[in-house]
This record gives structure tokens, sequence and C-alpha cells, in this order.
């Protein structure tokens, strides 16, 4: 039943089909979103999706923004059991919220900030098995959060994404990341968003509808899929077990 | 157009001049630059294997893909990469552009993996991105590895400039830029940039510092504001497909030539098609409604054929336009007016006339404008 439902957004990212090897393999996923219309349900379902019981996936997940406890309790209503998956070593959960990097590091030591964290990813990566290398997901919840942890250095943050993007080469994995696109929108030239947008080869933005806020429809999705050279535009609504999606017109209420 | 430009990077230098320099410059609204650049690059390493150009080698300063990007590229291209290696070598600037790797290996158990050696022969990493002379110093030593010293010249393509704008200021990379142009052994130099990374002084600098500007632009402008729009979407999945690809040449004697095209993108790759008309772009913007908006060729030639009823004074002479001398061949009275209304009281009892004499031959039939516009009362 919730693979029915969400299959406009499986569709978009060919999820719809098989699982194994991942289809994102060596993709970058952006995903933007807005305040009115949160985008971590695309996050929770790319999440629920790479650890599916079909599959020998595994997913990094690097959290700025909420517990481990938060996660477990939205993945259990969605379906999946994050404590069994970490202890089956499919889900690593790397908890930055009180990662603050020292006045002044800007990434010179390896020690602590980003640089650790890279050098962290790669050794778990490394440690799998290497028919794995590319069933792995990096998930990154939020970039904004990851700045403020960077004394608001968006330069060392792009770095950090930039080095995570070699892993996508270097072991052909997928990196996904979440930004708010509202917290850079009243700058002149929003380079932080702008930079993720040329980095990713699939943008996922997350926005009201024109039309504002409604109880039927939460919002909009567009998904540009680069390597497909396709873009796909529906809405969706996000409830308690399951997120619908269904084009324009087409809500079942 | 494109091939204009392919055939520019061709010729190289002359003796005594700058090698020519190319700008490949796009915004997410059409973020066509890179499969634009990667056209330019196969084209470009295609002729200096058929030896067709003044550059004998190809060094390629990779920042934003890794090396095994370009040589995939040029392999489904149907180079032999393996046989090839003699004649384009990679500054892999993408791998450790910090020397992080370097860092970690030293103080943990990290184990870098090592790189296919297909590739290793032909990618040198680079670590140290912020340092623009070692970088000026790396590309020289590895374009002269290919095509030895003296008078033979190589190409150069970075991919792309924004990543070294992160990391040195744009003097730094302006002047490293022109040092390039400057040396003897350049036969010519493009990079891909995108301008709404940078503040417009920054994209004029670079674009000051290239003969050629190749510039990529939305077909359609979508209106700021109005995300969520329907007719929005609609316009985003044609800019997602299609551009604008508008080239700006600098000659020697400082006349500048412009030319546009449009742009195609494919799964294949891209395509280059000329402009169509306006109307044609035009046509995609208007409104879906059951009758017919535009008029066809027949259509236009038939209304231009209809003479209006009070243009002809039906006695078989022509239509004659009012130049606004009392010089008319009828003698009747005149006014400067456009439009003179005349009965005649004597020949046809009982029937008017309208006697009409246009303006100018420039005044449309219909015209919309009111004839009495020029009263001086």
């Amino acid at each position: 039943m919730n693979q029915r439902s969400s299959n406009l957004l499986d569709e978009a990212l060919g999820l719809d089909q098989v699982i194994e090897p991942w289809p994102l393999r060596g993709r970058v996923v952006a995903i933007e979103d807005q305040v009115d219309t949160s985008g971590s349900f695309v996050l929770h379902h790319l999440l629920k999706r790479s650890l599916s019981p079909n599959s020998s996936n595994v997913a990094i997940f690097i959290a700025f923004s909420q517990p481990f406890s938060h996660y477990d309790r939205i993945l259990r209503k969605l379906g999946c059991n994050l404590v069994s998956q970490r202890d089956n070593s499919r889900f690593f959960f790397f908890d930055m919220l009180k990662l603050q990097c020292p006045d002044g590091d800007e990434g010179i030591t390896p020690e602590g900030g980003l640089i650790a964290l890279y050098g962290k990813i790669h050794k778990t990566i490394s440690a799998l098995p290497e028919i794995s290398w590319k069933n792995v997901s990096i998930i990154i919840d939020d970039l904004s959060l990851m700045e403020v942890a960077a004394n608001g250095s968006s330069d060392y943050v792009l770095d950090f994404l930039h080095y995570c993007s070699t892993l996508t080469s270097e072991f052909d994995c997928s990196l996904i990341t979440l930004n708010h696109e509202d917290i850079y929108s009243n700058e002149d030239r929003p380079t932080f968003l702008i930079q993720m947008e040329y980095l990713a080869d699939i943008l996922i933005k997350a926005e009201p509808l024109a039309t504002g806020l409604a109880t039927d429809v939460h919002g909009q999705l567009t998904v540009s899929n680069k390597g497909w050279n396709k873009v796909s535009n529906f809405h969706f609504k996000v409830k308690e077990n399951v997120v619908e999606c269904f084009y324009p017109g087409r809500s079942r209420g | 157009m494109a091939e204009s430009i392919c055939r520019a990077l061709r010729d190289g230098a002359l003796e005594g001049e700058l090698a020519p320099a190319l700008t490949i410059k796009d915004s997410v609204a059409s973020p066509f630059a890179l499969q634009v650049f990667s056209h330019v690059l196969s084209q470009l390493f295609s002729s200096i294997l058929a030896g067709k150009s003044q550059s004998r080698g190809l060094v390629v300063v990779s920042f934003s893909r890794s090396p095994s990007f370009y040589l995939d590229l040029l392999k489904n291209k149907g180079t032999d990469i393996a046989s090839s290696n003699k004649q384009i070598q990679i500054l892999d600037c993408y791998s450790d552009p910090l020397g992080w790797k370097d860092q970690l290996a030293g103080s943990r158990n990290f184990t870098a993996l090592s790189n296919e050696v297909l590739v290793s022969s032909t990618a040198i990493v680079f670590r140290e991105v912020k340092h623009m002379d070692k970088l000026y110093n790396s590309i020289i030593e590895l374009g002269k590895g290919l095509v030895g010293g003296g008078k033979i010249r190589f190409s150069i393509a970075i991919d792309s400039v924004d990543e070294m704008l992160r990391h040195a200021p744009v003097s730094s990379v302006a002047r490293f830029l022109s040092n390039l142009r400057s040396h003897d052994q350049i036969s010519s130099i493009f990079w891909l940039l995108h301008s709404d990374l940078h503040e417009a002084r920054v994209t004029a600098v670079l674009e000051y510092l290239s003969s050629i500007v190749a510039s990529l632009e939305p077909s359609h402008q979508l209106a700021n504001g109005q995300r969520g729009d329907l007719e929005n979407f609609s316009l985003i999945k044609h800019n997602s497909k299609k551009g604008k690809f508008h080239v700006r040449f600098k000659k020697r004697n400082g006349r500048v030539r412009v030319m546009s095209e449009e742009v195609h993108i494919e799964l294949s790759g891209i395509n280059f098609t000329s402009l169509p008309s306006e109307g044609a772009i035009n046509q995609g913007l208007v409104p879906k409604v059951q009758f017919s908006l535009q008029l066809s060729e027949k259509e236009r030639i038939d209304k231009a054929n209809v003479v209006l009823p009070f243009e002809h004074q039906g006695n078989g002479k022509p239509i004659q336009i009012y130049d606004g001398r009392r010089s008319l061949v009828d003698g009747k009275h005149e006014r400067p007016f456009a439009a003179v209304e005349n009965v005649q009281t004597n020949e046809n009892c009982g029937s008017g006339e309208i006697i009409y004499y246009r303006d100018s031959d420039d005044e449309m039939p219909d015209s919309d404008e009111d004839p009495d516009d020029d009263l001086d009362i």
C-alpha cells in the first residue's frame, strides 16, 4: 500500500522498479524545502526505500537536526525499524547535534570538524564489502544546520560537500541532502543554494501551491532529473503513515 | 556557430599574440555550460588527434568532475584513450583539492583507494588549489610533458573557474588566466563559468580576459515570484531541454561579431540549430484556444490583396495617396484631411461618394489611428 501511494515520487527517481543495485547510485540528490512545506518527508521516504527488506542497501545518516529517537519514531510509522537496522549494520547514525567546529578552525586540523566527519564516512564505507559500496546512501539532515555548526562558513561546508560528492565517484554511492530555500531567499545571490543546485544530479523542490495552503493538498514537488533530462511536478499530502502523491486535480481528499 | 568556436580554438594563437580564450557561461535557469564545454572539448581533442589543429596536446584542469568523466566522454566519442595518453593529460583538482585525504592518512588509519591504472597514467592529482602559482606551474609542466619544449603548443580546458574563485581572489585568478594566455606554448584556452555564483564584476573580469564569450540563456524567461504556477512549470520543462546560445567574438581589429543559435539538450548530447523566427518562439506563448489567432501565409496574401471599398473611386483609376500638396489630378476640393466626404449633386443623383486618400502607403488599411489626430483647430 505504501509503495502504490508514493509511486509518483518513486517513478520520478527510478525507485519504482528494482532497488538493488540502488537506482540512485553515483548520484547527488538535493532536496530544497520551505517553512510552509517541509521536505523532511522526502528524506524519510528515501531512507525507508533504501532500507527496504528486499535489499542489502546501507544508509549512513548524518544528523544535525534531530536525535536518533525522532527518526526512529517516524520511520516506525512508515514500517521501518531503525534500531534493528542499526544492529544489523545496515543503518549508521552519526549524531552531529553537538558538533561545533572550533573557532578559526575551518578545516585546518583533521581532528575535529568536517574533515574528521569526511574521514569517518570514508572509513565506514571502506569497511563494507566492495560489492555493497554502490548500495550506500549518505543522507545529511540538514545543510543549513551544518553551516551553523561550521560557524557560518559556507565555504567550509561546500568543501565538505565537494569531498562527499567525490565519494559518489569513488564508491559509486549516493549522496542525499536537505536544505531550506527560504533561509537564503533574502540574499541577492543565494550562492550556497545555487552551488548545491549545480552539484546535484537530481533536484527535488517542495513548495507551497501558488494558491496558498490547503487541507487536501500540502504542497507540490518538482523533481528535476538531469540524468534522464526529465522534469516532473505533482502535489503531495503528508499523512500519518504515508505520503500521497498525485497529479493536480486528483486529490483523494 | 558552435563550429566557429571550435575552429577558432583549433586555429590557435598567432605569433606574438595572446592565445584565444573562450568563456562558456550559464546560469541555473539554463545550466547547459557543461554540455557545451564537453562538446567543445571532444571536438578540439578530435582535431588534435587528427593533426588538424595548431595544438598538439590537451591539458584538462578538472575541478568539478572526476578524470574518469572526461575519459569516458572521449571514449564514448570513439577515441582510443589507451593509445592517446600522449596527447591528453588531466590535472585532477577534483579528488583531493585541499589535501584532506593526505592529512587524514597522516593522523588516522585512513586508506585511500588506488585509482585504476588507466586513469592514473592520464591524470595527476593536485592537492593545493589555493595556490595559483603552483597550479600554473603544474599545468605548464604537464603540457610540456605532452608536447616537449620549444615552439610546439598545447591547449588547456578548465572545468571550472568557479571552484578556482572559491579558493582564490578574483585578481589571482585573473592573473593566472592572463599568464596562461601569454605563454608562448599555449595554443588556446577555454573555461566554464556559472555566472549566478559570482558578482557581476567578477563575470565582467573574466569576459574581458576572453576573446570569445559563449553564453547560455533560457528560451523563456520565467516570471519572478510566480512559483507553483502550472504555466510556469511548462516553461521550466521547456527550458530544461532548450536554450539560447549567444556567442560574442572579439576580433583582433577590435570588431565584435555576435551570433545566436538555439541549443537542444538530448540524452545523447547537445545539438545546435539556427534560431527560429520570432513568431515561432512566441507561438509557444500564445494561449491555447480553440480558434486560430495567427494568419497563414495564404491568408496574409489574400488580406493584402483586398482593396477596401473607400480606397477606390470605382472608376477604374488607380489608388491615389494624398501627399499634402494640392496637385491631385481630379481638381476636386481638397482639404488637408486624410478622409474627405464629398457628395455629388449633379452626376450621380441620389448616391453618395466617399473619397479617401491615404496619407501614405505606410498606414495600414485598418489601422487604429484616428484620422483627425492631426487636426489643428
